[in-house]
C-alpha cells in the first residue's frame, strides 16, 4: 500500500489567518497541529493571485504562461496535464470535492465539463476528468449549476435566498454592503451551519472516503470555497468573534494622508483603483470604491473571515477523524494551502487584483507528512511556490516527476529548495490591460510591469521583506538598491518561459 | 466597464472558401451544428429560438441575414440582457480562405464577454469542422 494523500485548499486565505502563523483572531487548532507535526512554509507564493490560473498551476505543476490560463475566464485547455491523472494511472483512487474552477462558472451554454457533470452525477463520462474519477463541486453560495447548489435547491430550497448574491443584476461582482457596517460582500446569512458549503465539502469528502476499500491508495483534493468573499458565514457562528473587538490589521493605515502617500509611491494603477477611476479586473466589485473603506468595515470583514477560517478548521478536523476511524491515519499525508490571498484591509483595499504584495502573495502552506514516514518537523523560510505541489504529491505517491512539471518537490528544510519563485499577472478586460512579472528571492519581492493601458513598461516595485514586511516602501527608484534591483530583474527575465502559443481566449468573466 | 455597455470580438481564419463557410453559418437553423452548447434551433420568420445545453430556450430576433455581404446579425431577447446585437461576418480573403468574425455588443457589458467568449470557442469548432471536410 502507498501513502494516502489529502490536499486541502481554501480559497483566498491569508497567511496570517492561521494560529500557527500568528493569527490572534481565528482559532485553528487542527491546522496548527498539522504545522507542529509537519513542515510549515513561511514564504509560500502563488504563481497567480486569482483563482483559475492558480488552481491550474496546482493541478499541472506549471506556470500560467505554460498551462495557458493567463487570467480568470480562460478555461484550462483540455489537453493540459494533471498530477491527478498521473496518480490515477499509478493506481490511486482520485477525487476532487469542493471548488475546482479550472473552467469558467459563467456558462449559460453548459459547455464546460465541470458544469455539465453536475447535472448528471459525480462520475465523469469517460471515467475521469482531469484525472479525477469522482467530482462533487461547489462554489461560494447557492447560485450556479454545481453539485452544492443543486443539492441546496433539492434538499433545502428555503436556503436559496439566504446567501449573498455574488453578482448583481448587471452580472458584476456585487458591491452591495451589509452587516453592521455596510462593507461590500458582507451579509447576514441565516443558513444553518449544516447546510453551509464548508460542512457540505467535509460531508461529501467523508462520504467518498467511505466508499473506498480499506487497502485502497487514494488521493483527495478537498477544496473549500471559503474564506473567499462573500463574507456570509452562518450567522449562528458569528458569536465567536465580535467585530467591534477586532484589531485593525498592521497593513491598514488609518491616516488617509499616510495611506495615500504609500499608495502613490507604487505604480499608478494602485491609486487609480483606490480612487475608483480604474477597473482592471473582474474579481473586485466594479462599483465599489476602495477609498470609501472604513476601519469598522475592515474589522467586520476580518471578523467574518475569521469565523469562516474556524469553520474550515473544524471541518478539516472532522475529516481527519473519519480518516483515523478508517485506520489510515498513520499513512496519511496532508497538505494544507490556498490558491491566493486577500488584501483584507491592507493599504485600505479589499479583494484582489494586480497587486503583488503579501496580502495576496504570502500563503499558508503546511505539509504534514504521513506519521509512518517519521519526517522531522520543520519551518521553511525560503520561498516555495504552489507550482511545487504537483511534484511533491508525485513524490509522496512514489511516482516519477513528469518532465512537464516546472516545479520541484517541496524542501523539507531551508536551503533545499530552488529559492526563487515566479508570479505572473495578465489581465485584459474591456480595453484595460495590466501585466506584471514578479520574482520572490533572497528576501526581496521585485515586480516589473509590461506596457499596458496605464503602464509604459518602466514601472516597478521592489520590497525588502527583512525590514519592510508590510511592503510600505517601494524601493524601485532607490539608487542604493539599484544593484539588487538590476540583479533581480535580470534573473526574472531570464527565468521567463515561452508562453503557450496560441494563447487561449478569455471565454467568460470568471 | 462600469458604463455597463461592452463590445467583444473574436475571429478565426478558415482554410475554406467564404462561400462554403457561409453556406453553414448563414443558415440560422443550422447553428447547433457548429456552436457547442446550443442543442437545437428553430426558425419562424425573423425569430430564431435556440435551446442551450442547460435546456433553456432563448428567443433571438434575426436582424440581418445578407448572403451578398455574408453578414448575419441577431439580437437576444431575454430579461437578463438590456440590449444586445451580435454580428457574424465572413470575409473572403481571396486565396481560397476566409476570415470569420463574431462580435457581441451588449448591455450589461459582462454579457458581451459571455456571448463572444462562447462564440469564440464556436469559431474554433467551426474551423475544425470546415477544414476536416
Amino acid at each position: 500500500m502507498a501513502r494516502k494523500i489529502l490536499l486541502v485548499t481554501t480559497d483566498q486565505q491569508r497567511y496570517d489567518t492561521l494560529g500557527c502563523n500568528g493569527s490572534e483572531l481565528a482559532r485553528t487548532p487542527v491546522a496548527d497541529a498539522l504545522a507542529a507535526q509537519g513542515i510549515n512554509y513561511q514564504r509560500a507564493v502563488p504563481q497567480s493571485v486569482v483563482c483559475m490560473p492558480s488552481r491550474s498551476t496546482i493541478l499541472t505543476g506549471q506556470h500560467p504562461s505554460t498551462h495557458g490560463v493567463w487570467m480568470n475566464g480562460v478555461p484550462l485547455p483540455g489537453d493540459a496535464p494533471s498530477f491527478a491523472e498521473v496518480l490515477r494511472t499509478a493506481g490511486y483512487r482520485t477525487a476532487l470535492v469542493g471548488k475546482s474552477h479550472f473552467e469558467p462558472f459563467f456558462d449559460p451554454f453548459v459547455r464546460f465539463p465541470d458544469n455539465a457533470l453536475s447535472a448528471t452525477g459525480t462520475t465523469p463520462p469517460n471515467g475521469s476528468h482531469r484525472g479525477f474519477e469522482h467530482m462533487e463541486l461547489a462554489t461560494h453560495g447557492a447560485q450556479g449549476m454545481l453539485h452544492y447548489a443543486r443539492w441546496l435547491r433539492s434538499e433545502h430550497p428555503e436556503a436559496l435566498g439566504m446567501f449573498y448574491p455574488t453578482v448583481d443584476a448587471e452580472l458584476q461582482v456585487n458591491a452591495a454592503g451589509g452587516g453592521d457596517t455596510g462593507a461590500p460582500q458582507v451579509h447576514v446569512n441565516p443558513v444553518p451551519r449544516g447546510w453551509y458549503h464548508t460542512d457540505w465539502v467535509a460531508d461529501r469528502t467523508i462520504a467518498w472516503l467511505d466508499t473506498l476499500d480499506p487497502d485502497a491508495d487514494w488521493f483527495c483534493w478537498m477544496s473549500f470555497p471559503d474564506p473567499h468573499h462573500p463574507w456570509d458565514p452562518p450567522e449562528s457562528e458569528m458569536a465567536r468573534v465580535n467585530w467591534r473587538d477586532v484589531p485593525l490589521p498592521a497593513g491598514f493605515i488609518e491616516s488617509t494622508e499616510q495611506r495615500e502617500a504609500v499608495i502613490d509611491a507604487k505604480p499608478r494603477h494602485w491609486r487609480m483603483w483606490y480612487d475608483g477611476s480604474l477597473i482592471s479586473n473582474y474579481e473586485a466589485p466594479a462599483r465599489w470604491v476602495p477609498a470609501t473603506l472604513t476601519a469598522d468595515q475592515v474589522r467586520e470583514v476580518n471578523a467574518r473571515n475569521a469565523v469562516e477560517c474556524e469553520l474550515i478548521d473544524e471541518a478539516l478536523g472532522r475529516v481527519l477523524r473519519a480518516v483515523d476511524a478508517r485506520g489510515w491515519a498513520e499513512d496519511l499525508d496532508v497538505i494544507f494551502t490556498t490558491d491566493h490571498g486577500e488584501l483584507q484591509g491592507d493599504f485600505g483595499l479589499l479583494f484582489k487584483g494586480p497587486y503583488h504584495v503579501d496580502g495576496l502573495m504570502r500563503l499558508p502552506l503546511i505539509w504534514r507528512p504521513a506519521p509512518s514516514s517519521a519526517a522531522t518537523p520543520a519551518v521553511v523560510r525560503s520561498p516555495v511556490g504552489l507550482v511545487d505541489l504537483a511534484p511533491t504529491i508525485c513524490a509522496i505517491a512514489g511516482v516519477d516527476r513528469p518532465d512537464w512539471m516546472e516545479g520541484h518537490a517541496l524542501p523539507r528544510s531551508d536551503g533545499d529548495g530552488a529559492g526563487r519563485v515566479l508570479t505572473e499577472w495578465d489581465s485584459e478586460l474591456f480595453g484595460v490591460d495590466v501585466h506584471l512579472r514578479t520574482v520572490t528571492r533572497d528576501g526581496w519581492v521585485c515586480t516589473t510591469y509590461l506596457p499596458g493601458t496605464v503602464h509604459d513598461g518602466s514601472e516597478g516595485e521592489l520590497y525588502d521583506l527583512s525590514d519592510d514586511p508590510l511592503q510600505m516602501l517601494n524601493r524601485w527608484d532607490d539608487p542604493g538598491r539599484r544593484a539588487i534591483r538590476d540583479d533581480l530583474v535580470a534573473d526574472l527575465h531570464e527565468a521567463q518561459r515561452p508562453a503557450r502559443n496560441p494563447r487561449p481566449d478569455v471565454e467568460a468573466p470568471v | 466597464m462600469t458604463g455597463t455597455r461592452g463590445s467583444v470580438r473574436r475571429q478565426v481564419r478558415i482554410a475554406r472558401s467564404a462561400g462554403d463557410v457561409w453556406s453553414l453559418v448563414g443558415d440560422p437553423a443550422r447553428i447547433a451544428e457548429w456552436f457547442p452548447g446550443i442543442e437545437s434551433a428553430t426558425v419562424e420568420g425573423t425569430v430564431r429560438t435556440v435551446v442551450t445545453g442547460a435546456g433553456m430556450p432563448i428567443p433571438e430576433e434575426i436582424v440581418t441575414n445578407d448572403p451578398l455581404q455574408r453578414r448575419f446579425q441577431y439580437r437576444l431577447k431575454t430579461p437578463a440582457i438590456r440590449e444586445h446585437l451580435s454580428t457574424l461576418d465572413v470575409f473572403d480573403l481571396g486565396d481560397g480562405s476566409c476570415l470569420v468574425s463574431y462580435s457581441a455588443d451588449a448591455e450589461p457589458a459582462t454579457m458581451a464577454l459571455v456571448i463572444a467568449g462562447a462564440a469564440g470557442a464556436a469559431l474554433h469548432h467551426l474551423r475544425d469542422l470546415m477544414e476536416a471536410d
